[in-house]
């Protein structure tokens, strides 16, 4: 009875897998950070667009985009245990760091973020294991339609 | 202001001259008066009871950077020892360090009015007067750390004492300071490189000069400003077993700059350097050699730090001795080296009764402080929290005043330390006088500050009113009456106002922090090399460094002529 | 034109204090000395301004009266049981000290920011201690610098150039000239390596495996920097040696390191993506300066381990001083976060995280700190001041605290203040208004007042003020 349930459970997971392989992921390490940009993006005020420019992105490895099949500029979704967002995909100025994406601190990175703190009083902020996947056809939300989408009280 | 009489309290006042005599004592305007309407006045009945000046504390390290890097360190500290929030105090933590507004709560229990940081970077100053300003309930001061500052460090080195004086003198109006604070001189700009020195004619490493020509010349410096304090040294090898020499060098490098009877030198917790022998196993007390020389010399003062069996923390500017008690204990340590100045270190620490080394260092203090003859010349402390915390105070207090406490305590310590302890050879019990002088009158005087520490008329009204009445209790016999009366005051009385009574705080008041002005002939040359060299010693700007006296919750500046 | 010099930046924790700033009719209009995001700073600060103070009504903010604000914001704090006071890193200590005296009339919690940032160094430290310096000693002394976890040239951009490599100290000379000559020479190999990839068409993208062998200039007597991440960040760039860890393997690399330092041998081949062998040479170049120091950032504290890797790191450089002297270092993050743990420090004994719900200082990160409280759904009103948690807390512990009622005090409209009940225009410290603050180093510097501040916005201390004087005139009341 057990053997068969496992079988089971590895026959679905096997189908599940074959699901995967027809669209492209990328089973990758995330990691949140201060950049220039951002510092400078959030001097200009948190609703400007130079802000929602310099945070709504990720970087990524080349290599990876590649294997994502997309190229820069496009969107990405980002999904992790915890959310999921729709982000600008930048090739990343310090590669190569392959499987590792970088978003910068901001609402849109927050969306993904663990916030386990395993008793420190400290989220999980870096080294979050996330699922990348193309999303040309999604928008990055506004910080506006995110406020909206995600904050808004009942 | 309200008027006050304290009526018919035992009053113990040596700087008068006074010794328990019944008397009132008449307070308007924070001052002590001749008389004043007793119709208005508000009266204390303080029969039955002793009345001192407030108390005055000259080394005890309650703020600043790393006071407060001591408060982080040590979270397990604080949850045992706890104050809630009332209608009239803020909440707060102890125990070994306690939070700004606890520590002025607890002195002004205690009765102390005056206490002096002894510690403090000038770079981080502000932290100082920063936490200085949220210490409510006492007036306090704190000494700048020079003795490895690189300016005094080259100025001596290349002779030029009138210019180390004009440094001296600039670093003490830019920083708030009250005295000039001498630190294993030479061994902090050592230590970062991570060296030390080992005697007071070692040669600094990349200075060419020696701890005791920086001892020396910042004694000229001191007497050059007309300092209300002399120096105040913390001397080499410190906590390390033989460094009685050490410390007996220390004194006798100044003797001939002495004049008329007068202090120059004063050596801060001389238990710390008061050891013979080799190493902790054949650690002896120096503590007959050190009374015998101070004895014979007037020009040096001390106070005692002196140990209490408990849990605490040592602090102190001595980077490399805090190293070595890291490495002696294997507990946490914090080391924070300050650029161009002077450095410090953080471990805590347990004195138990039963070590061999904590139980000599526990008798040497008390043997120093029974062995001086002059009460004038040796103060009470515990060098706060390092080898106690400062509300052990009355404990020290029993056991000078008591054989008995002193034997109670010797039957419960390691075994070869009451072998070897001089003190069953010692018969000396002090007297509430003598009490009187160690822990207010003697620091006063030593500190110039004449409105402190004596209740003669034009004196500030901060007095200390204890519920024991000499006529009836022998202290020597009644040694727990006597640690009772001392840790909660029946009044506390600060610049004219009642602010404690039976241990409770009854009044917040913020005191005043004191500092010096020295008034030069020639400021202005000083400052333009200054700013020269300024960017290459600092990483802040010349003008971010100098704390304006705005900055000062209360400033209280003491101007004195100096002659260069 | 009126310059005003010796300016104090307040952005990040270096806490630049030679920033020269042009003032013109009370606007500035240039700024020397700052990095970019300084210079953003002083240029851009009166963007997206709060111009009067917000009320919510009926589901929209509405500009109130100061006297409305306040009544109600002091309010919000009497009637919850457990308030969270949240931000502070990037105000001034004078405001701090307001908002501890707050936090305890109204038996809340206060946090700061360094509960997600540096609040697993803190814990650390009490665990260990910390062997650190002013930076001003590693600028004079330090010949072997470390950034582990951390990237400089972004999040501190001068940290480089005013305190370590690129800085003249006196017993240490800036490194600055050797390293424009090779930059130039890595940048000629470059286009180099470029030009052949094109001629024989091969993928232009492709970038060189890095080297783990040490360079020649790490054997050298000068200054040497070296760069520990996971990835090669512009840091890495200017650094003589980067040091690549596998993600989440910073406490492996660093126990390693102890066991090297201590003469012992690994039986592995690699640690953390590290050949041994590189890992042995570095040691050596640890053991063989004069004073080394550790930079750590973000990298360590965020990443698996937490207090554990600077648990690692601290021993680290605590047994490295008994073969020479080495020192260590938190990079800190706002202007101000060394200034909040300060200040909660003396006032309550401990450094963040404080909970005054029993009348008396608690402290127990994990159970105090906001994120669990958050997350546990324990607060019921919050007050939030000169920082954006619904920008940076993960969504969870954001939505938690947008539900409650919400105070907001900040100069600029941010996403967490468009989610606030009541929101107070204040003025900007270190623009408009004086203070206090401390740099990473915890050395305190003052914060200036360069320009007159808009009419309807008052200081933090004053606003704090007012709440609290208004929270105790309707107790008493309602006694």
């Amino acid at each position: 009875m057990l053997t068969k349930r496992f079988k089971l459970i590895n026959e679905s997971k096997r189908i599940l897998s074959g699901w995967d392989s027809l669209m492209p992921k990328l089973k990758v390490s995330l990691l949140t950070g201060r950049t220039v940009d951002q510092g400078v993006g959030k001097e200009h005020g948190k609703l400007s667009e130079e802000y929602q420019e310099s945070v709504a992105i990720c970087h990524m490895d080349p290599e990876d985009i590649k294997s994502l099949g997309i190229r820069e500029n496009k969107n990405v979704k980002i999904i992790t245990n915890f959310g999921s967002v729709v982000l600008r995909l930048v090739k990343s100025p310090t590669a190569p760091h392959p499987k590792i994406v970088f978003i910068p601190y901001g609402p849109w990175a927050s969306l993904v973020m663990n916030p386990e703190t395993h008793g420190t009083g400290m989220p999980s902020l870096k080294g979050i294991p996330a699922e990348i996947e193309p999303a040309l056809e999604e928008k990055v939300s506004s910080i506006l339609d995110l406020l909206e989408e995600h904050y808004k009280r009942e | 202001m309200t008027q006050l009489i304290v009526k018919n309290g035992f009053v113990y006042d040596p700087l008068n001259r006074i010794d328990g005599e019944k008397m009132d004592l008449a307070i308007n305007d924070g001052k002590i008066v001749g008389k004043v309407d007793e119709k208005k006045a508000k009266v204390i009945d303080a029969s039955g009871m002793i009345v001192m000046p407030g108390g005055v504390d000259i080394h005890c390290h309650i703020a600043g950077a790393e006071v407060n890097t001591g408060r982080l360190l040590r979270p397990e500290d604080h949850f045992r020892d706890v104050e809630a929030k009332t209608a009239i105090t803020r909440s707060g933590v102890g125990y070994s360090i306690p939070s700004t507004f606890t520590t002025g709560y607890r002195y002004a229990r205690m009765g102390y009015t005056t206490i002096m940081n002894p510690s403090m970077p000038p770079l981080e100053a502000r932290h100082t007067h920063e936490e200085l300003n949220d210490t409510p309930m006492v007036d306090k001061a704190s000494y700048p750390l020079l003795g490895d500052w690189w300016f005094v460090l080259e100025d001596l080195r290349d002779g030029m004492i009138k210019e180390c004086a004009a440094h001296v003198a600039w670093i003490m109006v830019a920083t708030k300071g009250y005295a000039i604070k001498i630190v294993n001189p030479g061994g902090l700009e050592a230590w970062g490189f991570g060296q030390n020195v080992r005697n007071i004619d070692d040669t600094v490493p990349r200075f060419n000069i020696t701890p005791k020509e920086i001892i020396r010349g910042l004694c000229k410096v001191n007497k050059l400003l007309h300092m209300p304090h002399t120096i105040h040294v913390h001397t080499n090898n410190l906590g390390k077993a033989g460094n009685y020499a050490t410390a007996l060098d220390t004194m006798k490098c100044v003797e001939n700059l002495a004049s008329d009877d007068k202090p120059v030198i004063h050596i801060t917790h001389c238990q710390f350097s008061a050891y013979k022998g080799s190493n902790w196993r054949t650690l002896r007390s120096g503590a007959e050699e050190i009374a015998k020389y101070v004895n014979h010399h007037r020009h040096v003062t001390l106070d005692l730090g002196q140990v209490v069996f408990t849990d605490t923390t040592t602090m102190t500017a001595d980077g490399p001795f805090q190293y070595g008690l890291y490495q002696l204990t294997g507990n946490k340590w914090v080391n924070h080296d300050v650029e161009t100045e002077t450095s410090s270190g953080i471990v805590p620490f347990r004195y138990r009764r039963k070590s061999y080394v904590h139980a000599t260092q526990w008798s040497i203090g008390l043997e120093l402080g029974l062995l001086v003859e002059d009460p004038w010349r040796i103060y009470l402390t515990t060098d706060h929290p390092n080898a106690a915390p400062f509300i052990t105070y009355p404990r020290i207090i029993s056991w000078l005043m008591s054989r008995n406490a002193r034997d109670i305590t010797m039957k419960r310590i390691n075994k070869r330390a009451r072998h070897k302890s001089l003190l069953p050879s010692i018969e000396r019990e002090y007297s509430f006088y003598e009490i009187a002088i160690v822990t207010r009158a003697g620091q006063a005087k030593s500190l110039s500050l004449t409105q402190k520490g004596h209740l003669g008329i034009g004196a500030d009204a901060d007095i200390a009113i204890y519920n024991i009445n000499p006529e009836l209790v022998d202290p020597s016999r009644k040694y727990k009456a006597v640690r009772k009366a001392f840790e909660n005051s029946a009044y506390t009385i600060k610049n004219g106002e009642i602010v404690a009574k039976d241990g409770k705080i009854v009044k917040s008041v913020r005191g005043k922090t004191f500092w010096v002005n020295p008034q030069l002939s020639s400021p202005i040359e000083v400052a333009d090399d200054m700013k020269r060299r300024f960017r290459e010693y600092w990483t802040v700007e010349y003008e971010n460094y100098s704390i304006p006296e705005s900055f000062l919750a209360a400033s209280a500046p003491i101007s004195v002529k100096a002659e260069v | 034109m009126p310059v005003v010099s010796h300016v104090t930046c307040p952005v990040c924790g270096s806490f630049c204090d030679d920033i020269e700033v042009i003032v013109k009719n009370n606007v500035i209009t240039d700024v020397r000395n700052a990095c970019a995001v300084g210079a953003a700073k002083f240029l851009d600060y009166a963007n997206h301004r709060n111009a009067k103070p917000l009320v919510r009504k009926n589901g929209e903010l509405v500009e109130a009266s100061w006297d409305e604000a306040v009544r109600k914001s002091a309010e919000i704090l009497i009637d919850a049981t457990y308030p969270l006071l949240y931000g502070w890193s990037s105000t001034s200590c004078e405001a701090i000290r307001v908002g501890l005296e707050l936090a305890e009339e109204v038996g809340g919690v206060i946090d700061n920011t360094s509960t997600i940032c540096h609040g697993p160094s803190i814990l650390s430290i009490q665990d260990v201690g910390i062997a650190s310096c002013t930076l001003g000693q590693l600028r004079h002394r330090a010949d072997l610098i470390f950034y582990w976890g951390c990237n400089p040239w972004s999040a501190h951009p001068r940290h480089v150039e005013r305190y370590t490599t690129f800085s003249n100290g006196r017993f240490q000379k800036s490194t600055w000239r050797a390293h424009v000559s090779r930059l130039g020479g890595i940048l000629s190999k470059k286009r180099l390596r470029r030009a052949i990839n094109l001629v024989l068409g091969r993928d232009v993208f492709a970038t060189p495996e890095i080297s783990r062998e040490l360079p020649y200039n790490m054997f050298q007597k000068k200054r040497k920097m070296v760069v520990v991440d996971v990835r090669k960040t512009h840091s890495a760039e200017a650094a003589d040696y980067f040091l690549q860890v596998e993600p989440n393997k910073d406490y492996e690399l660093l126990q390693a390191f102890r066991m090297l330092i201590a003469d012992e041998e690994l039986d592995v081949d690699h640690v953390a993506g590290v050949p041994v062998e590189t890992l042995n040479e570095i040691a050596d170049v640890m053991i063989g300066c004069k004073l080394g120091v550790i930079f750590f950032g973000l990298g360590l504290t965020m990443t698996e381990g937490k207090i554990r890797n600077i648990d690692a790191a601290i021993s680290l450089v605590r047994d490295l001083n008994q073969r020479t002297k080495f020192l260590i270092m938190p990079m800190r993050g706002h202007f101000n976060v060394a200034g909040a743990n300060v200040v909660f420090t003396w006032q309550t004994g401990y450094p963040f995280a404080v909970d005054f719900s029993q009348g008396y200082p608690q402290y127990n990160p994990g159970e105090t700190s906001v994120i669990d409280i958050l997350c546990r759904e324990e607060a019921d009103a919050g007050l939030v001041i000169a920082s954006d948690p619904v920008a940076h807390f993960p969504k969870k512990a954001a939505q938690n605290l947008v539900k409650n009622p919400l105070i907001v005090i900040d100069p600029q409209t941010t996403p967490t203040s468009l989610m606030a009940d009541v929101v107070f225009p204040s003025t900007f410290v270190g623009i408009e208004t004086e203070g206090t603050a401390y740099r990473m180093d915890h050395v305190p510097l003052p914060l200036k007042k360069i320009v007159e501040p808009p009419s309807n916005c008052l200081s933090d201390v004053e606003i704090l003020q007012r709440i609290l004087h208004e929270v105790r005139r309707i107790r008493s009341k309602r006694k």
